[in-house]
């Protein structure tokens, strides 16, 4: 595990330095406050990987007891072992899959019934109170219903998946609505914009920054929806593999599948961002 | 400015403004009677917040008529129509879409082919001088680019009236400067009716065929003024100029009215 951290880590600092720079005081200082500052963000990722390390490796107990705590070195060759294997990989796939049908579909769905709400008082006044009832269930709620439901635990995983990753964005997409420039509106519908034209044209690319924000809102609520239902009703998937690697006391596992968990959610949240950014490249902040 | 110029589908048309009332909730906000003759330049001046904009929006198809009616080539119109294109005074561009892009917008609204799209885009750009920056942002380009895409982008549409919400009001005077004379010279090309809304005295009469000076909210005709030499580079230099510019002033409520002989028409 340390090894991946350290390996991952030039790479964080390469685009970092360009920011550091900035922040940093002029020559003079020269060449080590330089190194000094890169290193800045190693610095405490080292130093928990080594508390972690010493505080398991005593089997330090105060109040809080690390005597069954697996260190780094057990997680790190744990991981290697796991993702050699293609059942773990199966796990990894399974996971991936229900979290992008279920949030897929709640961008889709989020979208459409945001610009609904937004820009027609019959549909605010017809989903608007239904929203606003099922919207504070936190979705993990409907595991049993889920359950009972679908025909399958599948279908039911990608069901709660989808109810919590939903409002995130329609919220988001009912808000950008209103603040959409009149002017925009204004000026297409002098060149002649019929109003299909006006909502492809101009509302929809009009929305996107706020669409994005919420989409990477929604994206942090899917996995840990997914990864609870998985847990609790999974047959595959990395959550239900680490629920029981835990039911199999190999607590080394349930770290590395913490850690697996992590780095799949760090990656579907970059690869949002990604995509925000190419898509609202216009935005004044954004470089071009 | 030679008359073989003018194509027949270019050519400005009338505005007949029939003693037309446009309301905001709280009360009236114009009361206009105006006869706008086919490519003459008109332009609305009044105090600020008297709803001079409004005309123009009502026009646009932006704002109800209340009462009376607005008719353009003779034909009554309510409703966005193409033949009345816009230019805004703030940032009426599309963010994302190039300076070109948002040329072609407006040439496909008004259902020029996509294959003809980017030809026609570049030399419409072309025209107001900014085919180097044809695939720039609008956040990469300066307020006066801006508004020069605007100006070609609402000429896609190829209006037969040209409205103008204080379109350089948001300019240093340099470039407004420049932004002036880039509207005489596709005016002379064009000869497409104008309705131009500013507050600037000097402007009006810059550019003018006749001046229409308009009272508070609601706005009202308070005096038509027509310039003597509309368009003349040595304009600003004749005694006339002088005279017109403090006689509107007056009528806005700075300074005496001369005791000159009225221009009513």
């Amino acid at each position: 595990m340390t090894t991946t951290q350290e390996r991952a880590l030039p790479a964080v600092e390469a685009a970092e330095v360009p920011l550091v720079e900035r922040v940093l005081p002029p020559p003079g200082g020269g060449r080590l406050a330089t190194v000094a500052a890169r290193s800045l963000p190693v610095v405490p990722i080292v130093g928990a990987v080594l508390a972690w390390h010493l505080l398991t490796w005593y089997d330090v107990i105060a109040w809080v007891r690390f005597d069954k705590i697996p260190g780094p070195l057990d997680v790190y060759h744990s991981l290697g072992a796991q993702l050699g294997t293609a059942e773990f990989r199966q796990h990894v796939v399974s996971s991936l899959r229900r979290i992008l049908s279920g949030f897929v579909l709640a961008g889709l769905v989020g979208v459409v019934v945001g610009i609904g709400i937004g820009r027609s008082k019959a549909v605010a006044a017809l989903l608007r109170p239904l929203i606003e009832i099922a919207r504070p269930i936190p979705a993990i709620a409907l595991v049993p219903l889920a359950i009972l439901l679908f025909p399958t635990s599948e279908q039911g995983i990608v069901f709660i998946t989808f109810f919590a990753a939903v409002f995130p964005v329609t919220v988001a997409t009912i808000h950008a609505m209103k603040t959409l420039p009149l002017v925009w509106m204004d000026a297409a519908s002098t060149l002649g914009a019929k109003r299909r034209q006006v909502l492809f044209h101009i509302v929809l690319p009009g929305a996107m920054p706020a669409i994005f924000s919420g989409l990477s809102v929604s994206m942090g609520v899917a996995w840990i929806c997914v990864i609870s239902a998985e847990m609790i009703s999974g047959q595959f998937g990395v959550g239900y593999w680490t629920w029981m690697s835990y039911s199999l006391l190999d607590y080394a596992g349930v770290v590395a599948g913490m850690l697996t968990i992590g780095a799949m959610g760090f990656t579907t949240s970059w690869l949002i961002e990604r995509l925000g950014r190419r898509v609202n490249r216009w935005l004044p902040g954004e470089a071009r | 400015m030679s008359p073989a110029a003018i194509t027949t589908t270019d050519a400005g048309a009338p505005v007949d403004l029939d003693h037309i009332r446009i309301d905001y909730p709280d009360g009236p906000a114009a009361e206009v009677d105006l006869r706008v003759e086919p490519g003459e330049i008109v332009m609305l001046l009044g105090p600020s917040g008297c709803g001079k904009s409004t005309i123009l929006r009502a026009l646009a198809g932006l704002q109800p008529i209340a009462a009376g009616a607005a008719s353009i080539d003779g034909l009554v119109h309510n409703g966005p129509e193409a033949h009345c294109a816009m230019v805004f005074q703030e940032d009426a561009l599309l963010p994302w879409r190039t300076a070109r892009r948002n040329v072609e917008f407006a040439l496909a609204m008004r259902g020029v082919p996509r294959r003809e799209r980017k030809q026609l885009a570049l030399e419409l750009l072309d025209q107001v001088g900014l085919t180097p920056f044809a695939d720039h942002l609008p956040k990469e380009l300066s307020g006066g680019m801006r508004q020069r895409v605007q100006l070609a982008r609402t000429l896609a549409a190829e209006p037969r009236v040209l409205l103008m919400d204080e379109p350089f009001g948001a300019l240093d005077a340099q470039t407004r400067l420049d932004m002036q004379r880039l509207l005489i010279s596709v005016w002379q090309q064009r000869r497409t009716t104008v309705l131009f809304v500013t507050h600037d005295v000097e402007e009006a009469l810059l550019l003018a065929d006749r001046v229409v000076v308009l009272t508070p909210r609601p706005a009202r005709v308070a005096r038509i003024v027509a310039v003597a030499r509309p368009r003349d580079p040595d304009a600003q230099l004749q005694p006339e100029f002088a005279r017109q510019s403090k006689e509107i002033l007056a009528l806005l409520g700075h300074g005496q009215l001369p005791s000159t002989e009225d221009l009513k028409d």
